[in-house]
């Protein structure tokens, strides 16, 4: 007999949900009640009061730059005050893709508008040369927890010192391609570029959100062990084909070096 | 003379690659157009400019292939003689591809009119290459985003097509999608179709594409959806909205798989009865859009109006076969859109029990699967009691996860990657005389096919 409950805030759900982020809010719908939690799921979008205070778990998901526009201008009213204060005092936040992007310092658009952030990671995004896509691992924490997800981004994050990595890139490109880092954690509150949705293919990350926003009410959280066979198997496909992705851009590496090199004369492309 | 030269050698070429891919038993849709495209960059532009006719080309998200097959159907009725990438092949190797098949060793076209399915990404090339006389736009919905980056790119790539349009080229856009008639200022001239029905209750699907006003920012207001973000739109900041249509239907009784649907249009034709054997309010707006162009064609309506009656689907567009006494119905899915309108039509049928969905990530179907938590499943689940489904493909995996979450009852999954096995599994679950709804993703549907194809149920996929 279980009375616990947690109040789950999906926030921008028609301006930020590319890439079937909603899914992230099924998957901590479900296994609430799997963990016989009662999920009390509201939503909220551009101009709408929000008691952070009355929240336990805040969910982002991705958009577009037109979106991500709006989203901004929101974040910069009382919002994304009322968001960062709470952050601070523990709350537990999700933010993927474009609201990550937008919970940093600012973010620079492939068309030279800067957008400014909530403040809430200490991170910039900038344009760079092409978009980042593919199927990514990650490895997360001391324990060898590991994220599987897909990642689909044109800016490049870079972290500040105020704000740690969510985890070191095995597969993929992260936060920018460059320096193996994905994603952000600052308190409880969570920045990542996975997609896939990232909740329902990786079930631990789920329940180790629910736990953090259980401890955080109730000062314990309880979870049962649940059988995700058919969620760990989705997981695996997700690393399988992550490597595939990792063995193809070796190859075009190798078919660019050579025709650096000019022993290849023509570029074959991808039907 | 040398051009001349290269043209006839790569006419030569493709032609025998053609024979070759069929007796390795490949379909051949794409690699003779590359390859002579390769040895003359001219060729394609060199045969398609020869056809009196003209070329048709039809873009947008959902409803290319069975668009065009209707245009192409009501130009033979006309008496035309059409070229056509009726598998799919649908960029400009496709596209080079179908001049390549139907002309003469000489390089000429025996075929009068092209109607081509043009992919979003390839418009630009394609109105360069072909003697384009009109455009159908469809509708822009989210699609292999991890191809396009993000849905504004296909619709800019569209836009860039229809300013590269000729005097005598014709945009015909969808009035009721804020994204394809957007796109008006880009084009010379334009035709706009959509519906004039009345809504029966607006549906709701929990994500809408484009719900915010392109210039103002503020949230769209509809009148009347018909599907997706499709509808009655307008805009209270900019007094911007629908505009209004030259061609529409004006009330449709709802088909189903075993019976026609009615239409009634306005055209320019005058009021006019159709009768149209597919179900599904998308194939509604295939059809309309297939009557706005035989219009700008200047058919006569009896080539339309048969052409449209005696339609059949194709090529797993709500396909039926029989199959070791079962019906099987092979139903392509590829977005949340149509995946949407897919369980629209299954539950209007009301006899959705057996399913088998196969969901690949090639190439072609979009190497990103998380689109299918935009599809409604709870919707399915919540309107069928007992279901037994059967996922296959290379992401069985994840489509099974995601019918867990939908609510499905895990006594009747069954996990079966390979597709050969997964469609005996599922048709050995469904009882004799019952139906079997297939819903594949563009690859896998052709895997199904083949399978079909070992036992002599279809044939190969370049015969039709």
């Amino acid at each position: 007999m279980s009375f616990q409950e947690l109040r789950i805030l999906h926030l921008y759900p028609e301006l930020m949900n590319l890439y079937g982020d909603r899914g992230n809010l099924l998957a901590l719908r479900a296994r609430c009640r799997w963990h016989e939690v009662k999920p009390i799921i509201t939503e909220a979008g551009p101009g709408d009061p929000v008691d952070f205070a009355d929240l336990d778990l805040v969910v982002l998901g991705g958009g577009q730059d037109r979106e991500q526009r709006l989203v901004a201008r929101d974040l910069a009213g009382p919002l994304g005050c009322g968001l960062r204060a709470a952050v601070e005092e523990g709350l537990c936040v999700l933010a993927v893709c474009g609201s990550y992007q937008l919970l940093g310092n600012s973010y620079t658009t492939a068309g030279g508008e800067t957008f400014p952030g909530a403040g809430i990671f200490d991170l910039a995004t900038e344009p760079g040369l092409g978009r980042l896509v593919g199927h990514i691992a990650v490895a997360v924490g001391e324990e060898g927890r590991v994220l599987a997800g897909f990642e689909n981004h044109a800016g490049r994050t870079f972290l500040g010192p105020g704000v740690t990595p969510l985890g070191r890139v095995i597969r993929g490109y992260g936060n920018n391609g460059r320096d193996g880092t994905e994603g952000a954690v600052c308190r409880n509150a969570f920045g990542t570029y996975l997609h896939g949705p990232v909740l329902p293919a990786n079930p631990w990350f789920a329940d180790h959100l629910l736990h953090l926003a259980l401890e955080r009410r109730y000062g314990m959280a309880g979870l049962r062990l649940l059988d995700d066979s058919l969620e760990l198997g989705a997981h695996a496909a997700v690393l399988r084909e992550s490597r595939i992705d990792a063995r193809r851009r070796a190859r075009e590496r190798g078919r660019a070096r050579r025709e650096e090199q000019g022993t290849l004369p023509e570029k074959q492309e991808a039907i | 003379m040398l051009t001349l030269l290269r043209f006839r050698l790569a006419v030569i070429a493709a032609k025998l690659l053609v024979r070759l891919c069929r007796v390795v038993g490949r379909g051949g849709s794409s690699l003779p157009g590359r390859a002579a495209l390769a040895l003359s960059p001219e060729v394609l532009r060199r045969i398609a400019e020869s056809c009196p006719g003209g070329a048709v080309l039809v873009t947008g998200t959902n409803g290319k292939t069975t668009t065009a097959a209707m245009i192409a159907g009501m130009l033979r009725r006309a008496g035309h003689r059409v070229i056509h990438n009726a598998t799919g092949a649908n960029l400009i190797y496709g596209i080079a591809s179908a001049y390549l098949q139907d002309c003469d060793l000489r390089g000429r076209p025996r075929g009068d009119t092209g109607v081509l399915e043009v992919d979003e990404a390839a418009m630009p090339e394609a109105v360069r290459q072909l003697p384009v006389r009109a455009v159908v736009v469809t509708n822009f919905f989210r699609d292999q985003l991890d191809r396009f980056g993000e849905l504004d790119h296909a619709v800019a790539k569209v836009g860039q097509g229809l300013s590269l349009l000729g005097d005598g080229g014709r945009a015909l856009l969808n009035a009721d999608d804020p994204l394809a008639a957007g796109l008006a200022g880009m084009a010379r001239s334009v035709v706009y179709y959509g519906l004039e029905i009345e809504a029966d209750g607006l549906e709701r699907h929990p994500v809408r594409e484009i719900r915010y006003c392109s210039r103002c920012e503020v949230p769209l207001a509809y009148e009347m959806v018909s599907y997706g973000h499709l509808g009655h739109w307008s805009c209270r900041e900019c007094g911007g909205g629908r505009p209004p249509t030259e061609v529409s239907v004006l009330s449709s009784v709802p088909g189903s798989m075993d019976g026609d649907a009615l239409l009634t249009v306005r055209t320019p034709w005058g009021v006019r009865q159709l009768r149209l054997p597919l179900p599904g309010i998308y194939n509604v707006y295939n059809a309309l859009a297939a009557v706005a162009c035989a219009e700008v064609l200047d058919l006569p309506w009896a080539a339309v109006e048969e052409g449209l009656r005696t339609f059949t689907a194709s090529f797993g567009r709500m396909e039926r076969l029989t199959f070791e006494g079962r019906q099987l119905l092979l139903v392509l899915v590829k977005n949340p859109a149509g995946f949407n309108e897919v369980i629209r039509t299954l539950l209007a049928q009301g006899d959705a029990r057996d399913l088998l969905i196969a969901v690949n990530n090639r190439y072609a179907d979009g190497t990103d699967v998380s689109w299918i938590w935009d599809v409604d499943f709870e919707r399915l689940v919540a309107a069928t009691g007992s279901l037994r489904v059967t996922v296959a493909g290379t992401r069985a995996e994840a489509m099974a996860v995601r019918l867990k979450y939908a609510g499905l009852d895990q006594t009747g999954l069954i996990v079966h990657p390979e597709l050969g096995e997964a469609l005996e599994r599922a048709v050995a679950r469904t009882p004799p005389g019952g139906r079997l709804y297939i819903l594949p993703t563009y690859t896998a549907m052709l895997g199904i096919r083949e399978t079909l194809r070992r036992h002599g149920r279809v044939g190969h996929y370049w015969e039709g």
